[in-house]
C-alpha cells in the first residue's frame, strides 16, 4: 500500500474553479440557512464541502409539494419536494448575503419554464460576486414546447447557446438519469457551451400508501436517490465521459470515501454528496477525510492520479 | 431557546432496553448534546447493520425523548419510548445494552410555558395518546419542577398498544382512557379532555398535545372552537431533521408549508391548517 496522500493531494478544480477537495453537495440536499440556525457558526469553521451547490432558484417564490413528500425505499429514498424556495428576488436579497459568508467557492442552481426566464435568472444570479458558477436544472418542460428540455439534446442545446453569450461565469447542466442516451443530451450540452454536466439527477420513482393503496406521495410520483441509484448513476456517469470533453460532476448513492472514488474512476472530476447529508449532516467531511486511504488503497499518490484513469 | 445541537452525528451506548406495555423503553448515554428541552427530538439510527432484510431502514427516524437525567460522569441519559410500527422503529427497538445508536439533534423548537401561551393561564392541560405521551412526560416534569400545575389525560389504544405511563409519568396524578375499556375512561383521550374543559374556565386553559394525527386535530378542534390556546408537538416523515431535506412540510394555517423539523415539530393550532398531514404508520 502507497503511502497515504496528504490533504493537498485531494486539491482539485471544475471548470477552472479552484477547490480544496472533490467534494461538493448535490443540489436541494443540504440548507446552509437551516444548519446555520441548528448548529450554529461550527458549521461555518467546519463546513462539509470544498464547494457548495444551493437549491434550485426558481423566479418566483414556490410553496413546494404537498404532502406526503418522502418516503423510503430500500436503500434509498423517494423525494417529492417541489423546489420550495423564496424565488429570484428573496433568494438574491436575503439568502445570498449567508450564502457569500461561506469560505468555499458558490454555485447557484437555477430552473425556468422557458429560456426567457432562464435568461433573467441567469443573468442576475451571475452578476453577484460571490456566485462562482451557475447549475442549470432542466427537468422542468418548457412551457413552449412542453417538452422537458433536460430529456431533449436539441432544447438543452438551444438553451445553452441562448445563456452562454450571457456570462463567462461556469454554466454546468444538471443531466436527468429519465433517458434512453444520456451522453446525446450531455452532448448536446456541450455543443450549446456547457462547462461541466452534473450528474445524476433523481431517478423517477412512485410509491403506494399501504394504507390506502393510493400514491403516497402529494405529488403522485418523485425522484429515488440513495444507494440504490449508485449502479445507475455509475454506468451513466461511465457512457457520457465517454461521448463528452467536458468535466463531470459525479453523484448518485455516494455514501464514502470509497464509492466517491468510484465515481472519479468512472470518469467524474469531482463528486456530490446528496441524499447521505441527511443521515449524516457531516456525511460531506466523512467522505474527505476517508479519501486518502481510499485512494492508497488502489494505488494512487493523489486525487488527479485518479482523475487521470479513464476505465475502459 | 434550545441550545444549539452537536455538529454531525454521534455513537451513543444503548444502556438499557426493556419491555414496558406494549412498547419497548431504551436508554443511551448522550455525552456531547447539550440538556434537551420539552418537545424537542433526536434522529436515531441503530449502528448495528442498519438496514434489515427488506433493505429498510434507511433513514434515522425522528424520536422525542421521554426523560432526561444528568450523568453523573458528564452528559444525559436519554429514555426513548417506541412503538414497532415499522423497520426503523423496530430496529430501535431490538438495541440491547452494550450496542451502539448513532444520534443526531436534540433538534426542533420547545413548547412555551402556560403564561406564554396565555397570559391568564392557570395551569396547564397535557393531553398525549400512544407513545405521543413522550413529550409530555417531559413537559410534565418540567411544569412540576418550575411549580406550575397541570393535569396529564392520556389515551391509548389498547393494553397491546400501551406503556410508560407508571415509567414516565409515576404517581403523579393522570386520568386514563383505553379505546377498548381496559382500563380507566372507555373511549377517546379527548372525551376526557371535553370533560375537563367543561368545568374549567377555558379563558384561565393552555393545552399542549401529541399523539397521532387524528387525535390532534381532534384536540386542535376543540380547543379552536373554545379560543383555548393550544400547543401540538407533531410528527411527520422526515429524513434529517436540521431543514435540509424539505420533507417534513405541515401545511400552514395561511398557506404554504412549514417545515416541522425547524420551524416545529411544536405548533400552536392556529398556525396550522390540519394536524392530519403527519401519520406515518410506516416508520
Amino acid at each position: 500500500m502507497a503511502d497515504l496522500p496528504a490533504r493537498e493531494a485531494l486539491a482539485t478544480e471544475i471548470c477552472g474553479i479552484p477547490l480544496d477537495g472533490p467534494v461538493l453537495n448535490g443540489s436541494g440536499t443540504f440548507d446552509v440557512l437551516a444548519a446555520r440556525q441548528v448548529f450554529g457558526d461550527v458549521l461555518i469553521d467546519e463546513f462539509p464541502f470544498d464547494c457548495y451547490v444551493s437549491k434550485t432558484i426558481t423566479m418566483n417564490p414556490r410553496p413546494g409539494n404537498p404532502p406526503y413528500r418522502l418516503w423510503e425505499t430500500p436503500s434509498g429514498m423517494i423525494n417529492s419536494i417541489g423546489l420550495p424556495g423564496p424565488g429570484l428576488d428573496g433568494f438574491v436579497n436575503r439568502d445570498l448575503r449567508l450564502l457569500a459568508s461561506l469560505e468555499v467557492p458558490l454555485i447557484v442552481s437555477v430552473m425556468a419554464d422557458c429560456i426567457e426566464d432562464f435568461v433573467v435568472l441567469v443573468e442576475r444570479v451571475a452578476a453577484e460576486d460571490a456566485v462562482d458558477g451557475i447549475e442549470l436544472n432542466v427537468s422542468c418542460p418548457n412551457v413552449h414546447s412542453g417538452l422537458i428540455v433536460g430529456e431533449q439534446p436539441a432544447e438543452t442545446e438551444a438553451l445553452l447557446k441562448a445563456l452562454r453569450p450571457l456570462t463567462a461565469k461556469p454554466l454546468i447542466v444538471k443531466l436527468t438519469p429519465n433517458v434512453a442516451n444520456p451522453h446525446e443530451v450531455a452532448m448536446g450540452a456541450e455543443a450549446g457551451g456547457a462547462d461541466a454536466v452534473s450528474m445524476i439527477n433523481t431517478v423517477k420513482a412512485a410509491a403506494i400508501d399501504p394504507q390506502t393503496s393510493r400514491p403516497w406521495l402529494g405529488a403522485g410520483a418523485g425522484g429515488l436517490s440513495g444507494p440504490a441509484v449508485r449502479p445507475i448513476a455509475l454506468a451513466q456517469v461511465r457512457a457520457v465521459s465517454a461521448a463528452i470533453e467536458i468535466p463531470i460532476i459525479g453523484m448518485g448513492g455516494i455514501t464514502d470515501a470509497e464509492s466517491a472514488l468510484e465515481f472519479i474512476l468512472a470518469g467524474a472530476r469531482v463528486i456530490a454528496v446528496g441524499t447521505e447529508n441527511f443521515r449524516d449532516p457531516k456525511a460531506g467531511t466523512a467522505v474527505t477525510e476517508g479519501l486518502p486511504a481510499a485512494l492508497a488503497r488502489r494505488g494512487f499518490g493523489s486525487l488527479a492520479e485518479a482523475q487521470a484513469v479513464t476505465l475502459a | 431557546m434550545a441550545a444549539e445541537a452537536p455538529f454531525g452525528r454521534r455513537l451513543c451506548e444503548v444502556t438499557a432496553s426493556r419491555a414496558d406495555g406494549g412498547y419497548r423503553v431504551f436508554s443511551l448515554i448522550d455525552r456531547e448534546g447539550p440538556q434537551p428541552e420539552p418537545g424537542q427530538f433526536y434522529m436515531l439510527a441503530s449502528a448495528g447493520s442498519w438496514a434489515g432484510e427488506s433493505g429498510r431502514p434507511y433513514l434515522p427516524r425522528a424520536i422525542s425523548h421521554a426523560r432526561y437525567d444528568r450523568e453523573p460522569a458528564g452528559g444525559y441519559r436519554l429514555d426513548f419510548l417506541i412503538d414497532e410500527v415499522g423497520p426503523g422503529t423496530m430496529k430501535l427497538a431490538a438495541m440491547m445494552p452494550g450496542q451502539t445508536c448513532w444520534v443526531a439533534g436534540p433538534f426542533g423548537g420547545q413548547f412555551s410555558y402556560p403564561r406564554e401561551l396565555n397570559p391568564q393561564a392557570a395551569g396547564a392541560i397535557l393531553v398525549g395518546g400512544g407513545i405521543g405521551i413522550a413529550p409530555m412526560a417531559v413537559l410534565r416534569r418540567e411544569l412540576v419542577e418550575r411549580g406550575i400545575p397541570s393535569r396529564t389525560l392520556l389515551g391509548f389504544r389498547d393494553r397491546a398498544h400501551s406503556g410508560g405511563v407508571g415509567e414516565f409519568f409515576g404517581c403523579e396524578e393522570t386520568r386514563l382512557a383505553f379505546e377498548d375499556g381496559s382500563s380507566g375512561h372507555k373511549g377517546y383521550v379527548t372525551d376526557l379532555l371535553l370533560q375537563l374543559l367543561e368545568g374549567d374556565d377555558s379563558a384561565t386553559a393552555a393545552v399542549y398535545s401529541c399523539g397521532p394525527p387524528a387525535m390532534l386535530e381532534a384536540v386542535r378542534r376543540i380547543c379552536l372552537d373554545r379560543a383555548i390556546p393550544v400547543e401540538l408537538a407533531l410528527e411527520s416523515p422526515m429524513a434529517c431533521g436540521y431543514g435540509a431535506c424539505f420533507g417534513c412540510a405541515v401545511p400552514k394555517a395561511g398557506g404554504g408549508y412549514l417545515r416541522l423539523c425547524i420551524d416545529g415539530p411544536v405548533v400552536r393550532g392556529d398556525e396550522i391548517a390540519t394536524a392530519l398531514a403527519g401519520e406515518s404508520d410506516d416508520g
